[in-house]
């Protein structure tokens, strides 16, 4: 991908990616050093230069490295797929290259452990669930679990992943709330996720 | 109700029914699901023709019912959640009733990631519950999903599948009730290895006063092998196999395990039949259909009622 570039800007995010320890600031330099000796070994030396902002989804952040742009001919994103978009959206005539490969929306369960737990659905039903979801934590985002297929309280497609219906039930026990679960759940309404095309909110009482 | 379905007439005339069950070719090859059909033609009450089970790509389902309903045998159309959305599943549901399928299995399917399409991308646009309450308000209120009705709507007899063996135990029962309330007249189960647990599944659902308004056919397996035994206890989901019963069958020379097999599927029939609430059997031979006549007869259910 970036064969093609002289110059090349290699640009962090300080934030969620940092988190995950896969584009924040120690990661943006470490890249950019293994880059720079990858070129060396081959016999080129195109210049490489790091930076890192704090978010590269918030253009008040993305403004902040508008003078080392016009001196590279890429910028390679640690950002998440946001980040890239945004970058590429602000700096519209520079190729913009995702350094990562963004994954889902999750929580940093234990040190080095990353869950997904939110699929951003639009259509948070997260109280009736005991704060389970099964959208994001059911494999075949069952509304009225669980399937026939969990056993020890482990999915059918792989025993790593822990059933999502069983952490509901268990979770609604402890609470006493078990009975919410007698209730039919009807169809979700998927057109408030990304089924009903991209979204975007726009809040007047914030533009000002 | 309103279904002119024969598996219908046959609970309701309060026979004890037998299916059995017919998965279609890989590819369009009739010759081959008629030969594997005339094997329970006459036999049982009703075949469940399965859809792309275990997320392998066959024959549609509406497709190979159509074929065996023309031969004369009664169809049992399944229908996973995990291929379709809401639109193709009923948009299925008229065009099967059209061509004159009379009873659904309203299913979610085993995932995608058991099949030969790994990469593919798994619907789960409804789940199996709520593909009964699309059904029944079909039938029942003549409406599609979300109100609007429809002319000449498909009035099928709807079932739904249980896994009594499914954990946590304690749900099982809850989850029946809550087919039921959705739209569920029939139940087959997942192939009852395990009775004990079988029998306290059922006396759950009889406390909750389920079997007064559900039929439940007990799935029924015959192993082939020894290796199948242990293949199914190991690597298929929600299977509930004890012990003795692998070793039973591993106890006895190759040659004769597949006999020991039918044997240990005939003796699961009689235990079952003698549970209260149990309507029936739905015997699952997988590839194995040639042999189901012979189960049937030394169960002693060779005459199926005329009804």
């Amino acid at each position: 991908m970036l064969g093609r570039y002289n110059s090349i800007l290699v640009v962090g995010c300080d934030s969620c990616v940092a988190e995950c320890a896969a584009g924040g600031y120690r990661e943006t330099m470490l890249l950019a050093a293994a880059l720079k000796l990858a070129y060396q070994k081959e016999g080129n030396c195109p210049t490489i230069t790091e930076a890192c902002i704090d978010r590269q989804c918030v253009d008040d952040f993305i403004q902040r490295i508008a003078d080392l742009v016009p001196e590279h001919d890429a910028i390679l994103s640690l950002g998440c797929g946001a980040g890239v978009q945004a970058l590429a959206r602000t700096y519209f005539d520079k190729p913009i290259i995702p350094a990562l490969n963004t994954l889902f929306i999750g929580e940093t369960e234990a040190r080095g452990v990353w869950q997904e737990n939110c699929l951003a659905c639009g259509n948070c039903k997260l109280g009736y669930f005991g704060a389970v979801c099964p959208v994001a934590r059911c494999s075949k985002k069952l509304m009225n679990g669980p399937c026939g297929g969990s056993r020890d309280g482990r999915c059918e497609v792989h025993p790593e992943i822990p059933c999502g219906w069983d952490m509901i039930i268990r979770r609604l026990t402890t609470l006493g709330e078990l009975d919410r679960l007698k209730e039919y759940v009807p169809p979700v309404d998927w057109s408030t996720s990304h089924a009903g095309g991209p979204r975007r909110i726009v809040r007047e009482d914030q533009r000002s | 109700m309103k279904s002119g379905s024969r598996l219908k007439r046959v609970l309701e005339g309060g026979h004890f029914a037998v299916t059995a069950e017919c998965g279609p070719p890989k590819g369009s090859d009739v010759a081959k699901l008629e030969a594997k059909a005339r094997h329970l033609q006459g036999r049982v009450d009703a075949v469940n023709v399965t859809d792309n089970q275990t997320a392998i790509v066959r024959m549609s389902s509406v497709a190979a019912c159509s074929l065996l309903k023309n031969m004369g045998l009664e169809p049992v159309l399944q229908m996973v959640t995990r291929d379709r959305n809401r639109i193709a599943l009923q948009s299925d549901l008229f065009g099967a009733y059209a061509l004159g399928i009379l009873n659904v299995l309203c299913l979610t399917g085993d995932h995608q990631s058991f099949g030969n399409q790994k990469g593919a991308m798994g619907v789960f646009d409804l789940d199996s519950i709520q593909l009964l309450s699309v059904v029944r308000d079909m039938r029942d209120h003549g409406h599609i999903l979300g109100g609007e009705a429809i002319e000449t709507p498909p009035r099928m007899f709807i079932g739904a599948a249980e896994n009594p063996f499914a954990d946590p135990l304690t749900w099982r029962a809850v989850r029946l009730a809550k087919k039921i309330s959705a739209g569920a007249d029939f139940i087959q189960t997942q192939c009852i290895f395990n009775i004990d647990r079988f029998e306290a599944f059922m006396q759950q659902a009889r406390d909750m006063g389920l079997t007064d308004k559900v039929y439940i056919l007990a799935g029924i397996t015959p192993f082939k092998s020894a290796a199948m035994a242990r293949y199914m206890a190991e690597k298929v989901a929600g299977m509930d196999i004890p012990e003795e019963m692998t070793k039973r069958i591993a106890g006895v020379p190759k040659e004769k395990q597949a006999s020991e097999g039918i044997k240990i599927a005939v003796e699961t029939i009689e235990r079952v039949k003698a549970i209260k609430g149990v309507a029936g059997i739905h015997v699952m031979a997988i590839e194995w259909e040639h042999k189901v006549p012979e189960i049937i007869e030394a169960a002693g259910l060779t005459d199926r009622p005329q009804v």
